[in-house]
């Protein structure tokens, strides 16, 4: 049987391990052929271990093992120039584009008062300018196609102003926007761009959690506000990959400009 | 390759034809069984034909053509006891039901209007999907394996689109307020790890849109027609792309997912 996504050409951002892997290997599973781009690198003030060229490979050998191709590039979501090259290569080698995943992101934990303006601008510029460069070095591909998917991980802090993480959440109510927008303006041609909001994931960067006791020990009042409504505590990476499916299959064709929770409730609650 | 929702049991409401037929077909697809209702009778507001019990009939064909169970009722969703009768003797029948699609509706849009229609789409569209919840709520939170509910609204539940005639109006109201049952149960339900979500279409290619008489009413004001352009090109869509947003809402893929307004409208809703 046909995967869901046969023949089809996906660029990932963020895609040596966690969320960005698991989307690889997802659409990969279902006939997607996979672009992936990661830092592969340290990003100061992290407060969980970066991703390594080491991650990567990994990616890359899992994706071959389900008899997929996969160009992949170590390049900085923030580096427009490297991602064009990446971008570029990669639809040379493998084609044409049809779907893309902007998931590459940091987390960095801190009360209010103890954000740095490194730690602002390193968000900021990873998680809103990095999709940002995403689209844009990736739409003329997918113009040149005939069409596309682009889904761009948000979170549940891009609805809800989640406590400790400022910066966080200013990148991904960008990101929320962003999608809106783009989706305004590439819908003439048949592209469709959505917006995923997890909540947490068992994920490396999900470690990040453990700085929060100290400070809802701070103040107790916001601790309700991280309560999931499912009974659950955290979700996992392909819990996410499969609304990226979803998205990026032909069977939500007509759905573009949503901002799809996968978050057991979290925002709503 | 086993189904998405192989083993499953499905009640559906409206599902005698348009996009409640496309729901059970698709989901017998993916290997559910099927409890379908639907009035098959005129209500006398709505200006174009409704369903009738041959519409059920051929559903039920479809469904068993392959080789799904179906258990199939006439049953108003105004009509609370002839719901919960329809209900029981379908979970005797096919067993526990995990997956709900509550998409009945109506939409009485004429140049003649007349006041008796507020109440009726209120009734249906409102009221009943309160009833088709309530109905089967008990012996979803019972059987403790969890469920998916999926409340179709409508573009209209999100936006003031609808016109201004007592039908119109109470179509938006009504569609709204499903969405604020919708957010309600999936808080409520959540403990039981019964997830729902809603869907929003934007024009369907339906015997309930395309009639002589929905048409008259969308030429005769060109704000309408204007409301109605989508941002893709595409002026409407298919039935199955709702069934297939329902898929996903229903299966296991979708397990974190509660709380959720889906739009299927090509963009229309991000247009405004």
């Amino acid at each position: 049987m046909a995967g869901r996504v046969e023949g089809k050409v996906a660029f990932v951002t963020g895609a040596a391990r966690g969320q960005g892997r698991s989307h690889a290997l997802r659409l990969a599973e279902e006939g997607a052929d996979i672009i992936a781009v990661d830092v592969c690198g340290p990003i100061p003030n992290l407060q969980y271990p970066h991703a390594t060229p080491e991650d990567l490979e990994e990616t890359v050998r899992q994706v071959e093992a389900l008899d997929r191709r996969i160009v992949a590039r170590e390049a900085d979501v923030r580096d427009a120039a490297a991602m064009k090259a990446a971008v570029d290569e990669g639809v040379a080698e493998l084609g044409h584009l049809d779907i893309v995943v902007g998931n590459a992101g940091i987390c960095i934990v801190a009360p209010w008062d103890e954000v740095t303006e490194e730690i602002w601008d390193d968000t900021v510029d990873t998680n809103l300018k990095g999709v940002w460069n995403t689209v844009r070095l990736t739409a003329p591909h997918l113009i040149a196609a005939g069409g596309g998917s682009i889904i761009l991980t948000s979170s549940a802090a891009g609805l809800k102003g989640l406590p400790f993480i400022t910066p966080y959440v200013a990148s991904k109510f960008g990101v929320t926007g962003l999608t809106k927008a783009f989706a305004h303006e590439l819908a003439m041609h048949n592209i469709r761009v959505n917006s995923l909001h997890p909540t947490g994931v068992a994920t490396d960067m999900g470690q990040m959690g453990a700085e929060y006791p100290r400070m809802l020990e701070a103040n107790p009042r916001l601790a309700g506000m991280l309560t999931n409504s499912l009974p659950i505590e955290v979700t996992e990476p392909r819990d996410q990959s499969n609304a990226v499916l979803f998205l990026a299959s032909d069977e939500s064709r007509y759905v573009t400009a949503m901002a799809m929770t996968v978050d057991a409730g979290n925002t709503q609650y | 390759m086993a189904g998405q929702l192989e083993g499953k049991v499905a009640f559906i409401t409206g599902a005698a034809r348009g996009q409640g037929r496309a729901h059970a077909v698709r989901l017998a697809e993916e290997g559910a069984d099927i409890i379908a209702i639907d009035l098959c009778k005129q209500i006398e507001t709505v200006g174009y034909p409704m369903s009738t019990p041959e519409d059920l009939a051929e559903t039920v064909a479809q469904v068993e053509a392959l080789d799904r169970r179906i258990h199939a009722v006439e049953a108003d969703v105004r009509d609370r006891d002839a719901m919960q009768a329809a209900f029981d003797a379908g979970v005797a029948e096919l067993g526990d039901v995990q997956i709900v699609s509550a998409n009945a509706g109506i939409a009485p849009l004429s140049m003649n209007p007349v006041p008796e229609e507020w109440q009726d789409v209120i009734d249906v569209n409102l009221t009943g999907v309160y009833h088709t919840v309530e109905v089967v709520k008990p012996s979803m939170i019972a059987h403790g394996k969890g469920g998916a509910i999926v409340l179709t609204s409508s573009t209209a539940g999100i936006a003031g689109i609808g016109g201004n005639t007592p039908g119109g109006l109470g179509y938006t109201a009504a569609k709204h307020g499903v969405v604020g049952l919708m957010r309600s149960y999936a808080n409520q339900l959540a403990e039981h790890s019964i997830r729902v979500n809603t869907v929003h279409p934007t024009g369907v290619n339906t015997p309930m849109v395309v009639n002589d008489v929905m048409q008259e009413f969308l030429e005769s004001d060109p704000s309408l027609s204007n409301a109605m352009a989508n941002a893709l090109p595409v002026p409407m869509i298919e039935a199955v792309d709702i069934s297939n947003a329902i898929v996903w809402l229903a299966s296991d893929a979708a397990r974190y997912v509660t709380g959720v307004t889906l739009p299927v409208d090509a963009g229309f809703l991000n247009k405004r």
